[in-house]
């Protein structure tokens, strides 16, 4: 079959550091018009530094060239397919794009007076508003940075509501198929992690649940849909169960792109859920930008979002600091603004006829991979899945193939590898997340590899241990990369 | 992949080796496989403590991060530190040079619940 994966001209680069010639520079200064002082005669003595070590002396030619030949390495959505289970890397209109970058927006100053930055503050207000109405919460903070800073944030807030209350709580309950991030945020914000078996084929039950439910049980912290790409369904009598002990229900937002526009979490009886603004609302992703995770609570907990919050007064908005039982701040400033201009205007874009197509697209996708592959790689659980699917290694493993070879055999075609070993439930777990912004051609184009690449595990398998063939480096030694880390540069060798 | 028959074993795939009231733990031949290549093993502190099914430390490979669970109560006498620096023995020897800890048994009733080889080999063909 023809592949995409094919040799350009690809330049050998070494490290910015080795291409440093003594002298060399980019940019010549203008020269002075007002007299050189010393430094030493302006600057106390422990404060002054002997000299600049460290940086490469370089023209702006070859520093550009540097720059530009990795970027010229890398691979992200705009270059291709790239269905990474659980982290929805769908393409990012560019519109998103041009409208942050207006001058309005990236030239304001966050010390800047509120009165001279009331756009801004709109936009989150609204921004807030449209979180709280697609996710069923009653207020939202847009403080927090990524999903995991989200889902401390929430938890901080749990704790906090507990300890008001003069009954602390100590315990968080997880199922096993959840985030690494979930357990790691729970043990930050100080609970311990009771973990849950999903017993229901996959989901999560009310019983497993219940057992592991006491009145220590500050939250239970679940998926939905969970990272088996499975719809929990028992999600309303795990609500009140939790609720009847007192508890509250987390929802980890990271799959929300299955189901916006469709269901709203607070019908479900989930008490806290975090928003990722790079998965979901279209913002930059996967090195390409900072994260934001929104947190969204029920009134119950709405007084321990962080400060400042945005209050409107009259037509004017203005931040308000005076609340005594916040948390606190979490990042500073207001979080990360342009993100959530990208958010927003995605949001508004698309509109909430437009954000259910895209979940209902999502879903179809994912189902239309999961029919077309089961039989060639081995299904985790058969039956219809929600915006992603999970199968395994199991049939490849006769032929001593293994999930990282396809993984890497993928690459040889084209594809960008989809997420592999996770969830941990299912051992040899490829995940595979289409998003609803690809094509069908394309995704017939990925199915089509997948198909080979399981006939070539058949008759030759070495190719794929072998894998890739065809990208500048190799297959890498990823276990000595892991037991003996070079993590910085260490000068030239003379 | 081996079981030797002189240890006891745990549903969270460790293995224990009982000699008087000193338990030996490590992971088992079919943990190691499981894991793919260990790159990072974290232990606890010699004179600490361990709890039966709490964790006692972490191991760490290129595919997944994992909790080492306690078989059995009781007080730290002895710490594997050789393979901190070396965890590609767990792989390599996974009962024998890659040994984790030697606990000194609390309370001999929890012996019991241990598994025997053959129990072992039956639970991990009923996992897969």
């Amino acid at each position: 079959m023809e592949t995409n994966g094919t040799k350009g001209l690809l330049l050998e680069e070494p490290l910015i550091f080795e291409k440093s010639s003594e002298g060399r520079v980019g940019v010549e200064p203008a020269s002075f018009d007002v007299p050189a002082a010393d430094a030493a005669s302006l600057i106390p003595k422990g404060l002054l530094r002997d000299g600049l070590g460290g940086f490469p002396d370089l023209s702006e030619i070859d520093t550009v060239r540097h720059y530009t030949r990795l970027s010229q390495w890398n691979f992200g959505v705009d270059s291709g397919f790239y269905p990474l289970g659980s982290c929805t890397m769908k393409y990012n209109p560019k519109v998103n794009e041009d409208i942050a970058g207006m001058p309005g927006f990236t030239k304001l100053h966050p010390y800047q007076s509120t009165d001279l930055a009331q756009g801004a503050l709109e936009l989150m207000y609204e921004l807030e508003g449209y979180l709280s109405e697609i996710s069923g919460m009653d207020a939202v903070t847009l403080q927090p940075s990524a999903g995991a800073h989200g889902e401390l944030c929430g938890l901080l807030m749990i704790a906090e509501y507990f300890k008001a209350k003069g009954k602390p709580r100590t315990r968080v309950i997880i199922p096993d198929t959840a985030h690494g991030t979930n357990p790691a945020s729970s043990h930050l914000a100080g609970f311990k992690v009771i973990p849950v078996k999903s017993e229901g084929k996959g989901v999560l039950t009310v019983e497993a649940v219940k057992a592991a439910l006491d009145r220590e049980t500050a939250a239970i912290m679940l998926t939905n849909p969970n990272t088996l790409g499975l719809f929990e369904r028992h999600i309303k009598e795990i609500a009140d169960a939790v609720h009847a002990k007192g508890g509250f229900l987390y929802c980890d937002g990271a799959n929300m792109n299955a189901i916006m526009g469709i269901m709203k979490l607070g019908d479900l009886g989930v008490d806290v859920v975090q928003f990722n603004l790079h998965k979901t609302f279209s913002t930059p992703h996967g090195g390409g930008g900072p994260g934001s995770g929104p947190v969204g609570v029920r009134k119950v907990l709405e007084p321990f979002l962080p400060v400042p919050r945005i209050k409107k007064a009259g037509r004017k908005f203005k931040l308000v600091y005076d609340r005594p039982r916040s948390i606190g701040r979490l990042k500073a400033f207001y979080g990360n603004f342009g993100i959530m201009v990208r958010a927003y205007s995605y949001i508004r874009r698309m509109g909430g006829e437009g954000l259910k197509r895209a979940s209902e697209t999502a879903i179809l996708n994912a189902n239309y991979l999961k029919e077309r592959l089961k039989g060639t790689y081995q299904i985790a659980f058969d039956q219809p899945c929600m915006h992603e699917c999970v199968f395994s290694d199991k049939i490849q493993q006769a032929h001593g193939v293994s999930t990282m070879d396809v993984a890497k055999r993928l690459i040889d075609y084209g594809y960008h590898p989809p997420t592999v070993y996770f969830p941990l439930v299912v051992p040899g777990a490829i995940m595979i997340e289409p998003t609803e912004t690809e094509t069908l051609e394309t995704m017939d184009r990925f199915i089509e590899a997948m198909k080979a690449i399981a006939e070539e595990a058949r008759t030759n398998p070495e190719l794929l241990k072998n894998a890739p063939a065809k990208t500048k480096v190799q297959r890498v030694d990823e276990t000595r990369a892991a037991r003996e880390p070079v993590l910085r540069w260490k000068g030239v060798k003379k | 992949m081996e079981f030797p028959k002189d240890l006891k074993y745990t549903k969270e795939h460790e293995w224990v080796k009982v000699e008087g009231n000193i338990a030996t733990v490590g992971i088992t031949d079919y943990a190691q496989d499981s894991l793919g290549d260990v790159v990072y093993v974290e232990l606890p502190q010699e004179g600490g403590t361990v709890t039966k099914h709490e964790p006692f430390g972490v191991v760490e490979s290129v595919k997944a991060v994992s909790d080492l669970y306690s078989p059995l109560s009781g007080s730290v006498t002895e710490v594997n530190d050789a393979i901190i620096d070396s965890p590609e023995a767990i792989n390599e020897d996974p009962y024998g040079d890659a040994w984790m800890i030697k606990v000194e048994v609390g309370n001999d009733s929890e012996l019991g619940d241990l598994l025997t080889a053959e129990e072992y080999q039956k639970f991990i063909e009923e996992e897969k």
